[in-house]
């Protein structure tokens, strides 16, 4: 079944169509990078999907269910997850916060909860504790567990968005431009943990400038332009396709 | 002296509460509630129509704060739309309509002419006793509820409404809705609020409607911010340290010959704000907080 799939989606600031007539289905396990120029409306569409963005015609469904007027936050929890171009950490959390603040705990962060039932609060605590550990290891931010969120450098925070939404368990990753603003040893790490996700068997869609990062990872490119999807297939072919070639700067890739 | 020290205790225990809610909206959701006085307003009005009525006090209070915590949650569901100054002149603007309404329904409230002979507190004592009764059940109150807001603080709830803070496009993104968490923190914020004012209603025996101008809001804010923004140890010092400014320059008189009984109180108000400026210029973080204003 196919974890993503999106029909006919158009998306209209005024006169303007940002994105034009998009079908996009992605199985689930899939690689997937989107790039295009500044415009092209890679970053709409992404936010059409995640929910930030209403689509003005078309439907979005994820795991066979209808989520197009579904609120961002109900996608999340269905495991549709996202992370930001500039990042959103909890600038005043601790790493460690920032990812037990990101578990699903609807039980244990009701008001009521913060009086009543303390220990068995404190009980699950532990354990969420133990899974962010073990997702903090595996994003080697082991180092900087305890210290405030903002204090990090925008490589690290990028890295902590990531862990972050792996609290949620999510079936897809949508990650937007996780390379920019990066160090390329930290773009090299970023990599090094997307592959791993994508073994796991996590769908990823990653939306980047950089082609050249994106080339070398991902199994499946697509390349927007005008709000349209210009090419859509494994990077070299679809690198090595005139138009592609047009819409980058007239030829130079 | 020692009348008008209780007395002088009683209102810092009485903004000490207030603070204690405001503190919970603003230190740590960040919410900015310039309407905080709303909410004391109804509490005081609940508690003393209910209490003329005949209805017995312990009762009156907990449908004070009652009152004033379900009239939060329009508010809350404002804030839902609107972040930072747009929220604080809706909320500005909430608390003026609150006044002007109990200005206005003379059939309920009598106006402007305020309700006078409210029941007093332990009508069976008298004297300092029965000032020393208040003061204590007050400080039994505000000790209850500031821990059981730090409680809160260290809850996943409470951390929660820091992520919020911080951050609320991204709690959203991880599957949570900021808004059941912003209304709970208006209602519980409004409910101490209300609380706060049945105390005052009680204490003072008569309310009017000029007693709740937005200033009571402002001292509020002062109070956290002296004390130090988002810490509940500060929210109590802060009001202490506000009446200290406000009733310390009572005496100033004494030492500034030549000033008119009607100058004086402009003096004071400019005193205060003078005070004001310089403990934030030099404590921009307040007694005890983590950041700065």
């Amino acid at each position: 079944m196919n974890v993503l799939q999106v029909h006919e989606a158009c998306v209209n600031f005024d006169a303007f169509r940002a994105v034009d007539d998009v079908n996009l289905s992605l199985a689930s396990g899939e690689l997937l990078g989107i790039a295009g120029t500044n415009g092209a409306g890679k970053s709409t569409l992404f936010a059409a999907i995640a929910g930030q963005q209403d689509t003005s015609a078309g439907r979005i469904e994820f795991q066979g269910a209808d989520v197009t007027r579904k609120p961002v936050h109900e996608r999340a929890r269905l495991g549709l997850a996202r992370t930001f171009q500039t990042p959103r950490e909890f600038a005043h959390l601790s790493v460690l916060e920032n990812l037990l603040a990101a578990a699903p705990n609807r039980r244990h962060e009701s008001l009521l909860s913060s009086w009543v039932g303390r220990s068995a609060s404190q009980r699950h605590e532990l354990e969420l504790v133990r899974q962010a550990d073990e997702i903090l290891a595996f994003v080697k931010l082991m180092p900087v567990r305890d210290q405030a969120a903002g204090a990090l450098s925008g490589g690290q925070k990028k890295l902590l968005e990531l862990a972050r939404v792996l609290m949620l368990s999510p079936k897809l990753i949508m990650l937007d431009e996780p390379f920019a603003g990066v160090n390329p040893v930290l773009i090299g790490e970023i990599i090094e943990v997307l592959r791993k996700l994508h073994a796991r068997g996590i769908a990823l869609i990653v939306v980047e400038h950089h082609l050249q990062a994106l080339k070398s990872f991902v199994q499946r490119l697509i390349v927007m332009d005008q709000g349209r999807i210009l090419a859509d297939g494994d990077p070299h072919t679809v690198l090595d396709d005139p138009r592609v070639q047009a819409a980058y700067m007239g030829g130079v890739v | 002296m020692d009348a008008y020290l209780l007395a002088v205790g009683t209102i810092v225990l009485i903004y000490a509460l207030l603070a204690v809610g405001l503190n919970l909206q603003y230190g740590e959701t960040g919410l900015i509630n310039f309407g905080h006085v709303a909410f004391f307003a109804l509490g005081a009005y609940t508690s003393a129509l209910l209490a003329l009525r005949g209805w017995p006090l312990p009762l009156t209070f907990l449908a004070a704060g009652a009152v004033a915590a379900l009239s939060a949650i329009p508010l809350g569901f404002a804030a839902l739309r609107l972040r930072d100054d747009y929220l604080a002149i809706v909320t500005l603007g909430f608390s003026e309509t609150v006044r002007l309404v109990l200005q206005q329904e003379e059939w309920l409230t009598r106006g402007v002419q305020g309700l006078p002979g409210i029941p007093g507190m332990y009508t069976s004592l008298a004297g300092t006793p029965r000032a020393w009764a208040i003061f204590m059940t007050l400080l039994a109150v505000t000790a209850l509820a500031a821990w059981a807001i730090s409680l809160l603080q260290r809850s996943p709830f409470g951390r929660m409404l820091r992520a919020i803070r911080d951050n609320e496009p991204a709690v959203q993104a991880l599957g949570k809705n900021p808004a059941g968490f912003k209304i709970r923190v208006f209602m519980v914020g409004a409910a101490l609020a209300g609380i706060a004012g049945a105390f005052y209603a009680h204490f003072i025996t008569f309310i009017t409607p000029e007693q709740f101008i937005p200033l009571v809001t402002f001292y509020v804010w002062m109070s956290i911010i002296l004390g130090g923004i988002g810490s509940v140890r500060g929210a109590l010092l802060g009001s202490t340290l506000l009446m200290f400014f406000l009733e310390g320059s009572r005496f100033i008189r004494d030492a500034l010959p030549g000033i008119a009984e009607v100058q004086m109180a402009n003096v004071r108000l400019a005193l205060i704000g003078l005070a004001l400026v310089l403990f934030v210029l030099y404590r921009p973080q307040g007694l005890f907080g983590k950041r700065t204003v």
